[in-house]
């Protein structure tokens, strides 16, 4: 068993994922080596071979040409398994190299289990175990789903490749997050809000209960698209990650992307008249009921304590 | 211009689900449909392109039985121009290699200046149709997009949306594949009148085997209800009695009502 493992670069840092590569590798055992476009002043924790491109010649976003770099050393070291992250980056580029090598891929790994690999289907309501049929497999590994007991160690032996820079798409340069605005890390109590509030009107409500906490008001992503919430309270993935003492889920389903940004606050409260949502997993307690009775109730109540 | 949008209809994600007998899938009987919420960003953008370049042609294409030609439906009062049904009663166990074979064998030969999916099924959530896609039929692909927009002569502009809300801005011309994350556009609400002119709109049934011509490189082995891990306390009843157990527990288990 060989697997390549393809880490992360963006705007010069090396992302943290590679962690959550290495603790793949480990789970899964044999050889591995890793595979980065980067640069050499930020490299990974890592006892292994690593073939590294640069950033400066091969370009930030560059599929095409990071896809052909890629293959020139899956022609080399021949693994059975191409991982990559479930990110922006490996979603993206994973079809691409799994397409050329004719391999089959399998998205969003939580679990590997006696050779199936297992994927969340349905807002992870549901799981599904995956049988290969082709010799060689790309897969992309959720967030979180794979860590190690302690972060790696080692500096890789590193093989420089390619200068390749050709591409069918023209990358112009990022443009960062919305700034300014409430800063959502700083507060002790959260109470967000999601779809299942309904109406842009029912926001206040949430506003409310926050305010009864002496907390903030966040929300969950489609509340931010309808443009009934800023994004600077956007909780998860794309959005803000926090931890505060208490954070309360009203409304919304507790999707892989949400849960990233608010999984380790200290305690979580979900209300929400579905009782298979999965919020229900992360929650310490789930109230299941409808938010727009249960909350007017329980802002009162706090409100004369 | 041709255009041609990819939507999927998948189940209401707050359904009770049941595994099918097969045991490989969902059991797909008592569900309520809709479309897949990705591709209702893919539709919007792909009519507002329309609305932009008058001449424009749009296609909607949906792979499924008979009951996906009501959410072709839908894309069609949101102003698409036709529908292209790809009738398959098995499509739940076709894996995404196979879905996307299927769109490039129907877009082989008709020249699209532009192709829309959305960046993820909701249900299966491979990521993975779009991209394939354009590999197979050799055309560059943008994923992930919050931004589009079109210049006469084939100049796309996107923003790809990356994590912590960062933005990567990217060019592209066409012919090309663009996939569609949420919050891209508002997808907009079909009137009465445009459901009623969508009636009469075209929309074609093709059988799946005319269009299959790839084999499947992996296969479904179980589908299952993942193990509770949480075991927090679930607390149901009357709201009143339910804010005042709540309160008990945060003040005991936090220090925010202190
Ligand atoms: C790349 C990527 C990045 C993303 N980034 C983020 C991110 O940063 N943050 C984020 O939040 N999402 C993100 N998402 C979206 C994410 O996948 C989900 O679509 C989103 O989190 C769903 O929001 P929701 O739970 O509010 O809505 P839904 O999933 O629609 O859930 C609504 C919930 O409300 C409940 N409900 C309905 N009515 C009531 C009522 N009256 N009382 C109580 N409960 C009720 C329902 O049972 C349901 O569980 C991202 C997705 C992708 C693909
Ligand atoms: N059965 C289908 N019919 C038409 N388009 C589909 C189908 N399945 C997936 N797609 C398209 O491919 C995108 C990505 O799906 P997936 O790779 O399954 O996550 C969807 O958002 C749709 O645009």
């Amino acid at each position: 068993m060989k697997i390549l493992l393809v880490a992360e670069s963006r705007d010069g840092k090396l992302l943290g994922s590679a962690n959550e590569l290495i603790a793949f590798a480990a789970k899964m055992g044999g050889d591995n080596a890793m595979f980065l476009v980067g640069s050499e002043s930020q490299l990974p924790a890592y006892s292994g071979k690593l073939y590294l491109a640069e950033t400066a010649v091969c370009g930030e976003f560059n599929p095409d040409a990071h896809k052909r770099l890629l293959l020139e050393v899956i022609g080399k070291e021949q693994p059975d398994i191409i991982a990559f992250s479930h990110s922006s980056y490996g979603w993206d580029l994973a079809p691409r190299v799994a397409f050329a090598l004719k391999a089959a891929q399998v998205s969003e790994l939580v679990d590997v289990v006696d050779g199936e690999l297992v994927v969340p289907v349905c807002n992870s309501k549901l799981r599904r175990n995956v049988r290969l049929k082709t010799k060689q497999t790309v897969v992309t590994l959720q967030a979180g789903a794979f860590g190690l007991a302690e972060p790696p160690t080692g500096s890789p032996t590193v093989e420089k490749i390619g200068a390749d820079t050709a591409g069918n798409l023209e990358f112009c340069g990022y443009e960062a997050a919305e700034q300014g605005g409430v800063d959502l890390s700083k507060a002790d109590v959260i109470v967000s809000a999601g779809r299942g509030i309904g109406k842009p009107e029912n926001i206040e409500m949430i506003a409310k209960l926050a305010r009864a906490l002496k907390g903030e008001y966040g929300a969950s992503r489609p509340v931010v698209d309808s443009g009934w919430v800023e994004h600077k309270r956007q909780v998860g993935t794309t959005g803000q990650s926090v931890t505060p003492k208490l954070y309360l889920a009203c409304g919304i389903s507790g999707a892989i992307q949400h849960l990233a940004g608010m999984k380790k606050s200290e305690f979580i409260v979900a209300i929400n008249t579905d009782k298979d949502a999965p919020i229900g997993d992360v929650a310490d307690v789930l109230i299941v009921a409808d938010l727009k009775q249960f909350i007017p109730v329980l802002t009162e109540k706090i409100l004369a304590l | 211009m041709k255009i041609l949008v990819c939507i999927k209809q998948v189940p209401d994600m707050e359904s009770k689900f049941k595994i099918a007998a097969s045991g490989r899938w969902y059991d797909t009987a008592d569900l309520a449909w809709r479309m897949n919420e990705y591709d209702e960003y893919a539709v919007e953008q792909a009519v507002q392109l329309k609305e932009q370049e008058k001449e424009a042609d749009l296609t909607v294409l949906c792979i499924g039985p008979e009951r996906v030609k009501e959410t072709m439906k839908k894309a069609l009062a949101m102003g698409c121009d036709r529908g292209a049904h790809v009738a398959d009663d098995n499509y739940a166990d076709k894996e995404p290699f196979e879905i996307a074979g299927i769109i490039a064998e129907y877009a082989r030969d008709k020249q699209f200046d532009l192709i829309l999916t959305g960046m993820q099924s909701q249900d299966r959530g491979s990521a993975q149709v779009g991209v394939l896609v354009a590999e197979m039929l050799g055309l560059p692909s943008i994923t992930t997009i919050v931004h589009f927009s079109y210049a006469a002569g084939g100049a796309i502009e996107t923003k790809r949306e990356l994590e912590g809300g960062v933005k990567a801005v990217v060019k592209a011309k066409t012919p090309a594949l663009v996939t569609c994350q949420l919050g891209l556009n508002s997808p907009r609400y079909p009137t009465l009148p445009n459901i009623m002119k969508a009636k009469k709109k075209e929309l074609l049934s093709v059988p799946v085997a005319d269009l299959l011509k790839v084999d499947s490189r992996q296969e479904t082995a179980k589908m299952y209800f993942p193990e509770k891990k949480g075991g927090g306390l679930v607390l149901e009843g009357e709201v009143g009695q339910l804010a005042d157990k709540l309160i008990q527990i945060l003040k005991e288990k936090t220090a925010v009502l202190a």
